[in-house]
């Protein structure tokens, strides 16, 4: 029989100041897409990933037409460099041989959704954004999980955030097929570290205004 | 009244069409496998299964292979279809009204489900702790879509009545991930043919719950936590309700 699931049931959505170890995050570039991932990370480390959606639908909220597509792709692209680069580097930290292989395929699919992104931005008549300069903790397993967690939940928040900016239908089906893997990624993430899967009924985001009275002061425009 | 579910004695062991439907789309052709790799191709094929595959799903069954091989190569950098014929608009011929009663049905299925599955007691520990979480969250969202139903001003559909072969654990926890599976699916096969924004935003906080339930039982199953790879595939209206229609004693 499986163990219990710990104590700390609170939802991925629920605002709290807690260090998830995003804040060792570093997002180095000058791009539109670094500077929104940096004001991304700042929301959900101040707020937990619940934030990050109305965040993200707010600053991607600018533009219209294809080019905002484009922008949103942009936007997904850069947190997906994120994502990639967080589990390559995990494969050098010291990690059981489970959550190695789970870095591994997560690491994987993340890689994919780069290349998918990178493409239909391409098709869209876009620009793909370079990967921004990025750095992480050097950590023990444990955090990496937590980590690693907080990456997938604000990943999850991010793509729903912004899939109500899309206007094209074929680019919102991309977006829904890649946010239900990082959803299942964020489960079997809080799984491994003893937490309940899906401890609340929906990845709603938070309501806007809280949200960006709590981030203004944080984030220069 | 009728209960509103019922055990039943047991029909041949496990989910079968659904599970298969949902864990290897095979009723779609093997898509990733077909697209022979590449995410552009696996991409491409998941926009010409949710997205071009025209308006009406309900008639519609799997978009033929070709179909799909032409969007695929499409797709590719420098193919030969630098410029895409315009696809027809999803969001054309039906209603966010139909989807979200679509939804609705799923959802009495999966809250059904739960109910009997505890009833049944074929649980303890953590699994019964997590099928207890998972009934609360379809009750949720139960709650959720027909309050979205009544307030885009429609009107909700009626619950079934249900049957589900719960004769072991393991058969449970098989028809559990295939339902759950199926439902991402679902939402994922709706998700660009909503017209409300509102509409979207809720089905997609539920999408991903969906998807989280159902990684949560690929797991405790010894399965990968995304079964079809770093693309999630969407199942049409017609597929899900045909493979689920065996649950369903009346309506």
């Amino acid at each position: 029989m499986r163990r219990s699931y710990r104590k700390d049931h609170r939802a991925p959505s629920a605002p709290r100041f807690v260090d998830s170890g995003l804040a060792a995050v570093e997002v180095r570039g000058v791009t539109r897409s670094a500077f929104l991932l940096r004001s991304t990370l700042a929301a959900g480390t101040l707020l937990g990933a619940g934030a990050v959606g109305p965040f993200v639908g707010r600053a991607l909220a600018q533009k219209g037409g294809r080019s905002a597509d484009v922008d949103v792709l942009n936007f997904a692209l850069t947190l997906e460099y994120l994502e990639t680069a967080f589990y390559d580097r995990a494969l050098k930290l010291p990690l059981s041989a489970e959550v190695r292989g789970l870095a591994r395929t997560f690491g994987e699919h993340e890689r994919e959704h780069i290349e998918a992104l990178r493409d239909t931005i391409d098709q869209l008549g876009g620009d793909p954004v370079q990967a921004p300069e990025l750095s992480f903790p050097r950590t023990r397993e444990a955090a990496f999980l937590r980590l690693a967690q907080t990456l997938e939940e604000t990943g999850v928040s991010a793509y729903n955030g912004a899939a109500t900016r899309i206007e094209s239908a074929e680019v919102l089906a991309a977006a829904g097929s890649i946010v239900q893997v990082e959803a299942r990624h964020a489960a079997a993430i809080r799984l491994q570290r003893g937490l309940e899967p899906a401890p609340e009924p929906t990845d709603e985001s938070l309501d806007m205004e809280r949200v960006l009275e709590a981030i203004d002061p944080f984030v220069k425009s | 009244m009728m209960p509103q579910s019922t055990r039943q004695t047991p029909e041949p062991e496990g989910p079968s069409a659904l599970e298969e439907l949902a864990r290897d789309p095979a009723s779609r052709k093997g898509f990733l496998r077909m697209a022979g790799g590449g995410a552009a191709g696996a991409l491409a094929l998941v926009l010409s299964a949710c997205g071009g595959g025209g308006g009406d799903q309900k008639g519609g069954g799997s978009p033929a292979a070709g179909d799909a091989r032409r969007q695929r190569d499409q797709a590719r950098p420098g193919g030969a279809g630098a410029t895409r014929e315009p696809s027809p608009d999803p969001r054309e011929g039906t209603s966010d009204e139909e989807i979200l009663n679509y939804a609705l049905k799923l959802e009495y299925l999966d809250t059904a489900f739960y109910a009997a599955v505890i009833e049944a007691d074929l649980f303890r520990g953590a699994d019964l702790d997590m099928l207890r979480r998972f009934r609360e969250n379809e009750r949720a969202h139960l709650q959720a879509v027909t309050a979205m139903i009544e307030k885009v001003g429609g009107t909700p559909v009626k619950r079934p009545k249900t049957k589900f072969p719960l004769s072991s654990p393991g058969g449970a926890l098989r028809l559990a991930a295939a339902l759950e599976n199926a439902g991402a699916a679902a939402y994922l096969g709706q998700a660009n043919r909503i017209r409300s924004k509102e509409v979207l935003a809720a089905a997609l906080s539920i999408h991903t719950v969906e998807a989280r339930h159902a990684a949560a039982l690929n797991g405790r199953l010894g399965r990968p936590t995304a079964p079809t790879g770093s693309f999630a595939q969407p199942l049409t209206m017609e597929e899900v309700l045909t493979n689920t229609q065996r649950f369903i004693v009346s309506t």
